[in-house]
């Protein structure tokens, strides 16, 4: 009589999410802000996180989720443009999101946001985002430094600490399709730096971060 | 929690449609379209995965696996599953939130008197 399976014996179990850290300097620079001030407010515009929430009210911040992207992909904001093409209609996308009052926020966390959204919506997002920002605001995104195919992760993160992030494969079911056909967003562009300077050139300042991963940080001062 | 099993409950289900203020002393489960305001205070109030609820809602615990759109104020907890989407402000004490939930609005995690920490959870 066998107690224990041997692995060879070991049938396989559902697919368990794999989960990832990475330490953040530009997370570890909102850390300090958040620790400093009271009161501010938050939005995080990745997929929702009970950790986000946790962190950022446990330290008595208000918090705001958005999934954009997941926003994004509401067939009903197709639309084609002149050339017949199908694009995403922002006129439509900034009416139904991000509606805040201007000035509202202390800090806004894109994530990696522009790296997947659709081009139509990536400037027309980044400028009402320097309207609900408050001047000397912070706001942190995350771009590929290369082009690393179709295939590239999108993750969710999770503030795990002060600098400290876990990354969750994020994966959607295209509209109107069931949950087991969930994928990975895909990668839409890799940006340089000019293109993110010019992204955010209505903004006071900009610092970039470059990680291990491949991974840009860029932490703009509204 | 899925559909309750037992104990008092009262059961909306997905050819429901119901239009103006819900309010009761039991614990609710919506599967169904209930547009208007809910109120239940001391008793928890489920959307099931067919509900669709546009209303402002009251309870002691809600738990939303289906769609819906207003505020949330919940005395105790909130759990958001995997199918839930959510549109509006939620209040309470604890917040659980599965992967694949879509939430839309600000979280408010209002600290029980007498308790530290307010406890969330993935």
């Amino acid at each position: 009589m066998k107690f224990f399976r041997s692995s060879s014996n070991q049938t396989a179990g559902p697919a368990v999410p794999q989960k990832l850290t990475r330490r953040s300097s530009g997370m570890g620079e909102i850390s300090r802000l958040l620790n400093s001030q009271e009161a501010l407010c938050v939005l995080d515009m990745g997929s929702t996180s009970a950790n986000n929430i946790r962190f950022f009210t446990g330290k008595g911040h208000k918090n705001y989720s958005e999934d954009l992207l997941r926003s994004s992909l509401d067939p009903a904001l197709r639309i084609q443009d002149s050339e017949g093409k199908s694009v995403l209609d922002s006129k439509k996308f900034l009416d139904e999101n991000l509606v805040y009052a201007n000035a509202q926020f202390d800090v806004v966390l894109c994530w990696n946001l522009p790296d997947y959204m659709e081009e139509s919506l990536v400037k027309p997002t980044i400028d009402r985002l320097w309207s609900v920002m408050k001047p000397g605001g912070f706001l942190l995104a995350f771009f590929h430094t290369r082009d690393a195919g179709p295939d590239s992760t999108c993750y969710r993160y999770h503030v795990t600490g002060t600098d400290m992030l876990e990354m969750q494969e994020v994966k959607f079911a295209p509209p109107g399709r069931p949950a087991s056909e969930k994928q990975s967003p895909r990668l839409q562009r890799v940006f340089n730096n000019r293109h993110i300077e010019n992204l955010f050139r209505d903004f006071a300042s900009i610092k970039f971060f470059l990680a291990r991963d491949a991974i840009r940080e860029v932490l703009v001062v509204r | 929690m899925d559909a309750p099993q037992t104990g008092e409950f009262a059961h909306i289900g997905k050819s429901v449609v119901i239009k103006g203020e819900l309010s009761g002393s039991e614990d609710l489960y919506v599967d169904g379209n209930v547009e208007g305001n809910i109120e239940l205070r001391n008793h928890s109030l489920t959307v099931g995965p067919n509900g669709n609820v546009k209303a402002n809602v009251s309870a002691k615990a809600v738990v939303i696996q289906g769609k819906l759109d207003g505020t949330v104020i919940a005395s105790d907890r909130v759990e958001l599953r995997k199918s839930a989407v959510v549109t509006g402000d939620v209040t309470t004490q604890r917040i659980a939130i599965e992967e694949g939930a879509f939430l839309k609005g600000k979280v408010d995690i209002q600290k029980e008197a007498g308790k530290a920490a307010a406890p969330a959870s993935s």
